[in-house]
């Protein structure tokens, strides 16, 4: 008992450090990416299109580059998180236990990939496949980049997802059987429901993979900073921006300002869907307590 | 007191992968009445009630042998649909074991299964099961809330709600005391005494005050084998075996 002061303190003084480093580097965030306000308007960066932050004077519509990131990151979602929960289902109720014992450890090698490989298999083997099937001028656009993003995040998605349905107890599933229910049926009204907030941190943290995603999409999506019209129209996401552009601009300058204000961007949209997931979350909880 | 017949075991083994855990079960239980299985740990009692309901299906390895009649019906039979079985025999667990949904959505899992879409006749249906497992009066006013805030021997009797809500003829109940304290497990007792109007019984206990409480037939079980299966009055006053009279006074189990 009388110990107790110091190992607390420690705690909290470890913790707050924490905090206060992720406090800084949104301090830093802002005070790097604010300034270039004073160029241009906040509604001239959300809305207007066109992305010539070189010229003079630099013209900093940034909403191609947010559709960009936002397109790349709905369309990879959807192709991602349906096949995750699939094989999440697969893995944890249907395949018998010596299948289970290989796939799991495979799904979780595969999540281990590094993105600038699949970048590459993306830029040397979809991108002519795609050219060719669709008569395309060019491969590298938004539904090569969603694609490789979506094998991605699957791994991911699929192996939460999977944890979160196998760690419904036993006895519910018993339950639901003994009552005369299908293993299909046990599944649909007893597993997924006991496991969806699992289920759904699995897939938010797949979708901001992908949204935060930055060598796959600089190296597979095209990178022309236009609205896209079509699965094959090339796209420029943010972080792709930041990453091709932060190297080339002179520290100080109205580009330099104008990429950590995209930087900026990417954390809100971020933050936005952290909290759509918590609320979503609260709603479906309510139940379980 | 013997009426029909009911359920017919006949020289059942089981076995799960090599190990044989039922050897040659073979006797017969009668309709309205509570049968007690009574054994020490690992005898059997239970993995015999799961076969009952083919709830042992699902254990990789699992085999059973022999013949499990009900209602003149063999239920291994190719033939068996086993929604229909599980329909027709309910089950309690040892944990309850509530779905986390509304409870009113939890005794009507089954009826909706089976395809009871009306309102209204879900509603009585709801209605008729809690009150058949005692606890209308209690969750009457909120069928809507979960059923996992309910206390440990409410949501025993929801799970029993829940089995009956199908119109099952037999009901399980594997071991469906043991989390539950003294009171609750006197409510418990006191509902299968009165289940048995409605229903055949078959409980499985680790308690032989509770076997000797609740029930009109014992059959004690020990290291796979049925060794004794008799009116429960006799089985715990003249029991004809002398490893019944040994576990019944307590010298081992």
């Amino acid at each position: 008992m009388k110990n107790e002061g110091l190992p607390s303190i420690l705690v909290a003084a470890v913790s707050s450090l924490g905090i206060f480093i992720m406090l800084f580097i949104l301090y830093f965030l802002v005070t790097e990416g604010i300034p270039v306000l004073r160029e241009a308007s906040l509604q001239k960066i959300l809305l207007e299109k066109a992305w010539y932050p070189t010229e003079t004077p630099p013209a900093l519509g940034m909403s191609a580059l947010i559709v960009g990131s936002f397109s790349v990151t709905l369309l990879s979602s959807l192709l991602a998180i349906p096949l995750s929960l699939l094989v999440a289902i697969f893995i944890s109720d249907v395949a018998p236990s010596f299948l289970r014992d290989i796939l799991k450890p495979v799904l979780e090698l595969l999540s281990f990939l590094p993105s600038i490989v699949l970048g590459f298999l993306g830029m040397v083997v979809l991108a002519p496949w795609l050219q060719e099937r669709f008569e395309l001028l060019s491969g590298l656009n938004l539904l090569n980049a969603s694609i490789l993003l979506g094998i991605m995040s699957v791994p991911i998605i699929a192996s939460l997802a999977e944890e979160a349905l196998s760690s419904v107890p036993g006895e519910l599933r018993d339950a639901s059987y003994a009552l005369g229910a299908t293993r299909w049926e046990t599944i649909r009204r007893v597993v997924i429901p006991w496991a969806r907030p699992g289920i759904l941190s699995a897939c938010l943290l797949g979708v901001m993979r992908s949204l935060g995603e930055t060598m796959v999409v600089l190296m597979a999506a095209g990178g022309a900073a236009i609205i896209p019209e079509s699965v094959f129209d090339p796209v420029r996401p943010l972080t792709s921006t930041i990453a091709a552009e932060m190297g080339e601009t002179p520290v100080g300058s109205t580009h330099y300002h104008a990429l950590f204000f995209a930087g900026l961007i990417l954390f809100f949209m971020t933050l936005a869907i952290n909290m759509l997931s918590a609320w979503i979350e609260s709603k479906g909880s309510v139940i379980r307590s | 007191m013997k009426g029909n017949v009911q359920i017919r075991s006949q020289n059942v083994n089981l076995y799960y992968g090599p190990a044989k855990v039922l050897k040659d079960i073979t006797f017969d239980i009668f309709d309205h009445t509570v049968t007690a299985l009574i054994g020490p740990s690992g005898c059997g009692k239970s993995s015999w009630l799961r076969c009952l309901n083919r709830m042992n299906d699902y254990i990789a390895g699992a085999r059973v042998e022999g013949e499990i009649l009900i209602d003149e019906h063999d239920i291994y039979a190719r033939d068996t649909d086993v929604i229909a079985l599980r329909r027709n025999v309910g089950m309690v667990f040892q944990k309850p074991n509530p779905f986390p949904m509304s409870i009113y959505d939890n005794v009507a899992y089954g009826p909706r299964l089976h395809g009871v879409r009306s309102r209204e006749q879900l509603d009585g249906i709801v209605e008729r099961s809690l009150r058949g497992a005692a606890l209308w009066t209690e969750v009457k006013d909120k069928l809507t809330s979960s059923g996992i805030g309910l206390s440990g021997g409410q949501q025993q009797r929801l799970c029993i709600a829940r089995a009956i809500a199908t119109e099952p003829k037999i009901l399980l109940m594997d071991e469906p005391t043991s989390a539950l304290d003294p009171m609750a497990t006197a409510r418990i007792e006191e509902l299968v005494r009165d289940l048995k109007k409605n229903f055949t019984v078959v409980i499985v206990t680790h308690n032989m005050q509770q076997a000797a409480r609740v029930s009109d037939f014992t059959a004690f079980f020990l290291l796979g084998e049925l060794v004794e299966y008799e009116v429960t009055t006799k089985i715990f006053t003249a029991p004809d075996d002398k490893r019944t009279e040994d576990y019944i006074t307590g010298r081992f189990g």
